[in-house]
């Protein structure tokens, strides 16, 4: 067996070595959320004081095409309070003469987009495109602790360091040019519930909200997740005394 | 009557009906009764597990066929609401992508157990040999499947695979236009590989249905690998393997609940939640874990043809397995030195696994090498010498007494000894 354990054991540490030479990888600062973990939650009031700053903020670029204002539930928002939110605003439909025209949003509209195409979105963004956040957090390596770090990680760029023009340096976007300029800053919103709005505050909260409109099920999931493993647990314990129990007179 | 079943069962519509169709003979000779060796190690569970599997897989992909849409424009958006607007539909897709790693999980394992005790040896060539081509058509069908949510990596991994063809000669660009139906990955390959994920899948069930009907003749290979040689050998099948696959089965199901419900995107690749975008490649494009070392092996040749002929290869030397290993000998527990170098092959394929990873730079390059040129001279070299030289252990001499009493025993079975007879 001696050879047997070396050779997996070399290859083992051999790949975890590897790394250290091939590549820089930019380390995150890890936070602790309150959706992590097998018993994770979100925070309501952070996730509704994500949507505040996503409202009045993020949503001027980017937009959640696969949310729904009912989706707002999960966080806490009564059937009243969703009501008007989907009432600010308008949405394109068609008049009775077929002629196109608007009507108020209603909970069960999706998310309005700010922008009526791509094309639309670049030429207001330089060119750029602010990408869908319905799934963001899933779709960037790092998730959560990503976004937190993106909106925190703006600074000025090294004395060597060549910026082309329009771009922003941030520590953690990969490449360190970013399209989008740092989207918030100390006291850009007034929280209702009078939580001074800090850059570190804001960043926290709207990647909670941005972590619950790509996991919408979250919560569900886990709690089902936890009884039916240890239902699962059970079952094959009692199965395991069984098997013990019908090959007894084998052994 | 001429012809009619002589059926045993005593319930009145169960006989007539196995007089005339004796499926409920079929099933207790071959489930009930059916004589296993007593000595079986929890490693004879995986292949019970790659049947749940397979119908885990059927059943999630049946509901999730009902509510997807299998166009370039509303295939992701289709995805996410399932996730979002389908009753438990999120639990459909999570159970069913996660379902695709659990899958190469225990058919990698089950595929390890043959190696290591032998299972492919005389005269279970041809059981093997079936195991093999449902390995590549799970292969095919994961690699469809993955290209439906049209992602990011769904759309490139769709261009890079399917470019591969273009490596053979003369026809290599044809057969690229024929696979993609037109010019490039787009609307006509979404479809043909979606009409193609629905049905490989059934075709997968008849083979399993060929591979059982295999192991039922040639029986089942045990950790001795030896073969039984009465009723002291044996059990049937009820209720000993079927409690002992039922444990199995909960413990698989643990391990499956806690990817779905805790870690559901773990195995996948963020890339892959970025809607498809032919404009825009993404820094590195990598398969499923599952694809890893044979995209290692690719990678790992400078030239395309070579890179893909040894792809190809490294499959190909797995159905022509039964005739490489020259040793008598079916389990490793008596082959001191193949009990080794099994070990050595697998932490090979590790390393390739790990290289399959990262881009083709630096240290992954040499490493690739070294591991792929060490995956074929082990099948292509090792094996055949080794069963010439090799000296095995004792055989016991059955395995309801395999205490090897001093001095008896069908020993010695050196170099030259003859393949194991039935009997
Ligand atoms: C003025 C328009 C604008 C506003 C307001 C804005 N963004 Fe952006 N955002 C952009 C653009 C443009 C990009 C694309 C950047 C690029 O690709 O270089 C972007 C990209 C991003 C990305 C993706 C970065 C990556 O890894 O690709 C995230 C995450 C993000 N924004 C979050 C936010 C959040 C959260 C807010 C609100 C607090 C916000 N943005 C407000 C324009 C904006
Ligand atoms: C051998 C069994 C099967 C394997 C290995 C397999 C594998 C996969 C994989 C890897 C995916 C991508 C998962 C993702 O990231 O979303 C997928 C998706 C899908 N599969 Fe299968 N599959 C199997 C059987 C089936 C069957 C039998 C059906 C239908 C009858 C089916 C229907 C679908 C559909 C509709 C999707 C797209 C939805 C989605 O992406 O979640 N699959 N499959």
């Amino acid at each position: 067996m001696r050879l047997a354990s070396l050779a997996v054991l070399g290859a083992l540490a051999l790949c975890t070595a590897a790394p250290a030479f091939a590549e820089d990888e930019i380390k995150l600062p890890e936070q602790i959320w309150s959706f992590d973990g097998a018993f994770g939650t979100y925070n309501r009031a952070s996730a509704q004081r994500g949507f505040q700053v996503y409202k009045e903020v993020c949503s001027a670029c980017h937009s959640i095409k696969e949310g729904y204002y009912r989706n707002l539930t999960g966080i806490g928002l009564s059937e009243e309070q969703i009501k008007a939110i989907a009432a600010s605003v308008t949405i394109p439909t068609l008049n009775d003469d077929g002629q196109p025209a608007e009507r108020p949003g209603l909970p069960s509209d999706h998310f309005r987009s700010p922008f009526p195409n791509e094309r639309a979105a670049r030429a207001a963004n330089n060119g750029a495109l602010p990408p869908d956040q319905s799934v963001i957090e899933k779709a960037r390596e790092g998730g959560a602790d990503y976004i937190h770090a993106l909106l925190t990680g703006y600074a000025e760029p090294p004395a060597d360091m060549k910026m082309a023009a329009g771009m922003n340096y941030n520590k953690y976007f990969p490449g360190h040019q970013i399209a989008m300029a740092q989207p918030i800053h100390d006291g850009q919103v007034t929280y209702s519930d009078g939580t001074t709005a800090t850059v570190e505050q804001m960043a926290l909260d709207v990647t909670t909200f941005l972590s619950f409109i790509a996991n919408p099920e979250m919560e569900q999931r886990k709690q089902m997740g936890v009884k039916i493993v240890i239902f699962l647990a059970l079952l094959t314990g009692v199965t395991y005394v069984v098997k013990r129990r019908v090959w007894s007179d084998v052994h | 009557m001429p012809g009619l079943h002589k059926s045993e069962f005593t319930n009145p519509v169960v006989n007539w009906i196995d007089t005339r169709l004796p499926v409920f003979t079929m099933l207790t000779k071959e489930y009930a009764v059916f004589p296993t060796p007593r000595n079986f190690n929890y490693f004879w569970n995986f292949g019970a597990l790659a049947m749940i599997n397979l119908m885990i897989m059927i059943a999630t992909g049946i509901f999730l066929a009902m509510n997807y849409t299998p166009n370039t424009l509303m295939a992701f958006d289709s995805v996410e609401r399932i996730m979002r607007d389908v009753n438990y539909g999120w639990l459909l897709r999570y159970v069913h992508a996660n379902g695709a790693s659990m899958f190469f999980v225990v058919v990698y394992i089950h595929m390890f157990r043959s190696l290591y005790y032998g299972s492919y040896k005389a005269p279970r060539e041809l059981l093997w040999m079936l195991g093999v081509v449902i390995l590549l058509l799970m292969m095919a069908t994961a690699f469809m499947g993955y290209v439906l949510p049209w992602g990011q990596m769904s759309y490139w991994g769709a261009t890079v695979i399917t470019n591969l063809f273009s490596a053979i000669p003369l026809v290599g660009d044809s057969i690229v236009t024929f696979l993609w139906g037109g010019f490039s990955v787009d609307n006509a390959t979404l479809n043909r590989f979606f009409s193609l994920h629905y049905l490989l899948p059934f075709v997968i069930t008849g083979v399993v249905f060929l591979h059982i009907v295999a192991l039922h003749i040639t029986g089942s290979n045990n950790p001795l690998g030896i073969d039984p040689k009465g009723p002291q050998d044996t059990l049937p099948f009820h209720p000993y393997y079927t409690i002992k696959d039922s444990v199995g089965i909960g413990v698989y199901l643990i391990v499956f609940a806690v990817l779905v419900f805790f870690a559901p995107n773990f195995l996948g690749h963020v890339d892959n939640y970025v809607p498809a975008n032919p404009l825009v490649t993404p820094a590195d494009v990598v398969p499923e874990w599952y694809f890893l070392p044979f995209y290692a092996i690719l990678r790992s040749v400078p030239s395309k043809l070579g890179g893909v002929t040894l792809m190809f290869g490294a499959i190909a030397v797995l159905f022509v397995l039964p005739w490489l290993d020259t040793s008598p000998i079916r389990s490793a527990r008596f082959r001191p030195i193949y009990r080794q170098l099994i070990f050595v092959l697998v932490a090979a394929i590790i390393v390739l696994g790990m290289v399959g990873g990262h881009p083709p730079q630096g240290i992954w390059v040499v490493l690739g090498r070294i591991a792929t040129a060490y995956y074929f001279l082990h099948f292509l070299v090792i094996l055949p010498l080794l069963g010439k030289l090799e000296r095995p252990l004792p055989l016991p001499e059955s395995i309801s007494s395999p205490v090897i009493r001093k001095g008896g025993g069908p020993l010695p079975y050196g170099a030259a000894a003859a393949p194991m007879e039935k009997n």
